[in-house]
């Protein structure tokens, strides 16, 4: 994790001017379907080599191909890596957008522009460069069809130069990406250097930002959310894994898919040790998730917001029949399609309470891939021991952007099953009661479908049931039960992971913040800082239900803002349920809910002027 | 040994694994007297029975209807789940890949199925699933007090006398044309022929549709109605005569080759067709098709075994699972070790 310093320091270049040394973002405007993501990824990897933090964030249209697309590279020193409102470099490729593009830039930004789009005239107090980048394709790649996906290779050759990124580390980047494509990689290679040549002959270097090798990332990794979720899934031990693709969850059970296929299949029988099925639609997802869960299995689904609104009714019914399963929400813009490809933390309140009649479900709230791989272990385990739907919320920033992190650790944990029994057990105890609280923590014992015992067998229904699972319509028996289950969550309440606090220097000002709201936090607390003289304490939730731990925050602060990535203050609105009314008073809220990834200075801004200061 | 030793009842006679028929009883039904329904639980606990069915390996399944509240109503000792609104299917599946060793044993109605369930049902016939699906179809939804569902006939009428102007959906047309690999229509007034289809789905390996006509006699057993016992027993027309014979028993029994259709089930069973239409081949898919069009238009109810096909891979098959039950396969069989971990971080570097 980062440590927060005071803003990055200009060197003297030679020249007399003021160099900013591996502290800046670029932004790199294309089409989509153009094959930019390969040029840019090799470029984030590039200067990742090159010891240099790095994050790139894809701003991407919901369309396949012909639509604009951004990906922002930031490289900071200091090691922050949330996005930033501007950028001191634009790579512009797409006529469509160029000229406003354009518009958006700091003065002193520079921009690397494809020649034909003459965006020259358009400011004076930006840098510019033009390329032909047609002229500069043709000769690397004779293949007419192929140019349109080499072409953008050429602006990393150019950057290369431009910004000092190591010709070497593009080269090993390149390979990386293109893996056993050897092909491919050569010809991308040719056009990287195209650029590179072309820049060293014809541009002059006339801004002051530059990379230079250091060694804050040796040892890391570069991975994205939703992978680093499907390697958690692989090591928890799931079984069966059923889901309905939906931006920007698919990667998750795509590439869980790869990974099982490698590493899980048995090396006695050569057969899998999983089954994987994309199902009809996300009800029938769920459906599969609850009755594999019932029958044994560790079973999860994966989804975002729609997804999530057909599941309502059978999560419920997981609640109240006591069903394992594990389902994670990649959240994205809502409402109905919403901005499908664009990040918001927009489920929290519907996904805390989902379905009809009294329900409530735990739900994890990673932050990082280490926390993707390490809450969906967590969570396979703590939804066999509640014998519940358990939730995990990730967004699209985290689950579909490449993030640097540890590597992650190998589970010291065994893999937990919960109330099971067997047999042998049931007969010892003559018989067993499916909804009893024999332990006082509201969760009974379970047999699983084939324990082959005549006292074994339970019925599993939706519709109200004594502590034996025979249906019953009396009015004790039901509240009882649902006594039970509100006893449950409390136990849930003692097994979900505490926030991570950091206290301020006064008991003035608190945040609270959860996910991906974290990188922004992270950064604007120094801000807040430095440009306010507000020494903020820092709570950052993992989980719901919470935990005392949170109470213990908001009662030691004067103020306390939580940060929401929603329009509704979704998080506030949950708080607000668990807090008495004296906590309640405290709160305030900052929201952001524009689908891009919340950034540092909105964040700095918008409590500075809550708190009078600006 | 004791010499005042109670004599044995003669309902005590067990079956092929010890058990009695007890055994395989549910409770006590809270279905209307006389709704098709019952008719249809006591044939799959006779079918269990003397199929020598294990009922810890049974998992009976339901949505939500009057129909898919007799999981409650046989084989007390199997595991059940009732889930909701024609989402069985969904669930049955999940169920079969934690544990493909179970006995799936679906009860759906024809709104469960037909109407709100039509999509899960849809793709359940076309994955083939390890199955045994029954729909008690009684052209209404019962639980909710008589509405039309989407299997009544053009021109039925309501007790309300609301007639019905929308072509029926024929649930084994769609799940022969979908992929299922054996299904039958029946009447839950029809002992002989239910049970030996009941017990032919058993014996089967893949997804077996039985839609049995089970007419509902608080809302749907009138003149008018077209789901009704008399209706029913004036238009039934079986295709041929079913008779099942268990891998256990010996094939000769009543065996007549000249007018007898054999057909081996995966497990060694025989599913018999006598008679009636000896020329029909139940595992012609067109034949089958084009029979129930027909049939359809003449304004008959077909009954019996129209299509089988007892190899066609299921579900389970292609997904090459392991034989042994996901559910409970250890840790050291699904957590990779340290090494994999190790060697995918280093690719991530
Ligand atoms: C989501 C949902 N919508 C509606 C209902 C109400 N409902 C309960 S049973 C039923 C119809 C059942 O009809 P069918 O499956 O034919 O069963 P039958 O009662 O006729 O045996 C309906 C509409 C429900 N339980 N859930
Ligand atoms: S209402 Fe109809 S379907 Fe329901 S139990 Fe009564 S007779 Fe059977
Ligand atoms: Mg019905």
């Amino acid at each position: 994790m980062a440590t927060i310093h005071a803003e990055p320091q200009a060197d003297s270049s030679p020249a007399g001017q003021q160099q900013i040394i591996n502290n800046l973002s670029i932004q790199v405007a294309t089409v989509n379907g153009s094959g930019s993501q390969t040029a840019n990824l090799v470029l984030l990897r590039a200067i990742f080599q090159m010891g240099i933090p790095v994050s790139g964030k894809n701003l991407f249209p919901s369309n396949i191909a012909g639509l604009p697309t951004w990906f922002t590279i930031r490289a900071s020193q200091h090691g922050f890596i949330a996005r930033r409102r501007d950028s001191e470099y634009m790579v512009a490729m797409n006529p469509e957008t160029a000229e406003e593009d354009v518009m958006t830039l700091k003065p002193g930004a520079a921009c690397v522009y494809d020649e034909r789009l003459n965006l020259k005239r358009l400011r004076e107090d930006v840098i510019f460069y033009p390329v032909p980048f047609d002229q500069l394709v043709t000769p690397v790649c004779p293949d007419a069809r192929l140019r349109k996906l080499v072409r953008n290779m050429i602006y990393d050759g150019i950057l290369a130069r431009l910004l000092g990124i190591e010709m070497e580390e593009i080269h090993k980047a390149l390979q990386k990406q293109f893996k056993k494509k050897a092909k491919a990689a050569e010809l991308n290679w040719n056009a990287a250097r195209a650029g590179h040549e072309y820049a060293e002959k014809n541009l002059v270097k006339a801004d002051p930002y530059k990379l230079e090798r250091m060694n804050a990332t040796a040892g890391k990794i570069l991975i994205e959310g939703n992978a680093a979720t499907a390697l958690g899934a692989l090591f928890a031990g799931v079984t069966v894994v059923t889901w309905y693709p939906i931006t920007p969850s698919s990667s998750v059970c795509e590439t869980l898919t790869e990974y099982m296929k490698r590493y899980r299949i048995d090396q006695e029988t050569g057969k899998a040790t999983f089954a994987i099925v994309q199902a009809e639609d996300e009800l029938a997802a769920l459906g599969m998730a609850l009755g594999a869960g019932w029958a044994g299995a560790r079973s999860m689904t994966s989804t975002a917001g729609p997804g999530i609104s057909l599941m309502a009714e059978f999560v419920g019914f997981g609640y109240y029949v006591e069903i394992p399963a594990v389902i994670f929400d990649i959240q994205r813009v809502g409402p109905s399609t919403g901005l499908p490809t664009r990040t918001a933390q927009g489920d929290i309140i519907s996904t805390a309470l989902l379905s009809h009649g009294d329900t409530m479900h735990p739900m994890y709230l990673p932050c990082s891939v280490s926390e993707c791989f390490s809450m969906a272990m967590d969570s396979f385990n703590l939804a066999e021991e509640l014998q519940t739907p358990v939730f995990v919320m990730s967004d699209l920033d985290l689950g579909m952007n490449t993030w640097m992190s540890e590597p992650f650790e190998y589970p010291t944990k065994p893999i937990s099953r919960g109330k099971v029994l067997s047999a042998e057990q049931v007969r010892q105890m003559g018989g067993f009661q499916r909804y009893k609280d024999v332990d006082g923590d509201g969760i009974g014992y379970r047999t699983l479908p084939g324990t082959p015992d005549r006292l074994c067998g339970w019925f599993a229904r939706g519709s109200g049931h004594n502590e034996k699972a025979i249906y019953s319509e009396r009015p004790d028996v039901y509240v009882n039960n649902m006594d039970r289950l509100a006893h449950k969550f409390e136990t849930a309440r003692t097994k979900m992971p505490p926030p991570v606090v950091v206290h301020g220097a006064t008991n003035e000002v608190g945040i609270i913040a959860y996910g991906t709201s974290h990188w922004a936090i992270e950064e604007s607390l120094g801000q807040l800082r430095r440009e306010y003289k507000i020494d903020a304490g820092y709570c950052r939730l993992r989980a719901f239900p919470f935990t005392r731990e949170v109470h213990d925050f908001i009662n030691r602060y004067e103020r306390v803002y939580v940060i929401d990535q929603n329009r509704d203050a979704q998080m506030l609105g949950l708080l607000r349920l668990e807090c008495s009314a004296e906590e309640i008073s405290k709160l305030r809220s900052v929201r952001h809910y524009d689908g891009l990834p919340i950034d540092a200075r909105s964040v700095t801004d918008e409590i500075a002027s809550q708190e009078g200061a600006n | 040994m004791a010499t005042t030793t109670v004599p044995p009842s003669p309902s005590a006679k067990l079956n092929r694994i010890g058990l009695e028929m007890t055994h395989y009883k549910g409770n006590k039904t809270t279905l209307c007297a006389g709704c098709g329904h019952n008719a249809i639980s006591e044939r799959i606990i006779e079918a269990c029975y003397e199929m020598g069915v294990e009922p810890h390996r049974v998992a009976k399944l339901s949505g939500i209807g009057c129909s898919s509240k007799s999981p409650a109503y046989f084989l007390n000792s199997a595991y059940g789940v009732n889930a909701v609104h024609g989402r069985m299917p969904s669930v049955a599946t999940g169920a079969m890949l934690a544990n493909r060793h179970l006995i799936a044993m679906g009860v759906s109605g024809d709104g469960d199925t037909a109407s709100i369930g039509v999509g899960q049902f849809v793709h359940l016939m076309r994955r083939n699933l390890p199955i045994i699906y029954i729909i008690e179809d009684n052209g209404c939804y019962g639980l909710t007090k008589g509405q039309f569902s989407a299997t009544a006939d053009l021109g039925s009428k309501l007790k309300t006398g609301v007639i019905n102007d929308l072509p029926p959906i024929d649930t084994c047309a769609l799940a022969i044309q979908l992929g299922a690999t054996y299904v039958a229509r029946s009447f839950s007034g029809d002992k002989r022929q239910l049970l030996a289809l009941i017990k032919g789905a058993i014996a089967h390996h893949g997804t077996s549709m039985l839609d049995v006509i089970s007419p509902c006699v608080t809302f749907n057993d009138h003149e008018g109605s077209t789901k009704s016992y008399s209706y029913v027993k004036d238009h039934d027309s079986p295709v041929a005569d079913v008779n099942f014979v268990p891998f256990f028993d010996d094939i000769t029994v009543d065996y007549d080759p000249g007018t007898t259709k054999d057909i081996t089930l995966h497990d060694g069973s025989h599913v018999l067709l006598r008679k009636v239409n000896v020329d029909y081949d139940p595992t012609d898919k067109g034949a089958a098709l084009h029979m129930l069009t027909e049939s359809h238009d003449k304004g008959e109810i077909l009954t019996g075994l129209f299509y089988v096909a007892p190899e066609k891979p299921t579900f389970i098959d292609q997904l090459n699972i392991l034989d042994e039950p996901l559910a409970t396969l250890p840790e050291s069989k699904v957590r990779p070790p340290k090494e994999v971990l190790d060697q995918v971080m280093q690719s991530l570097m």
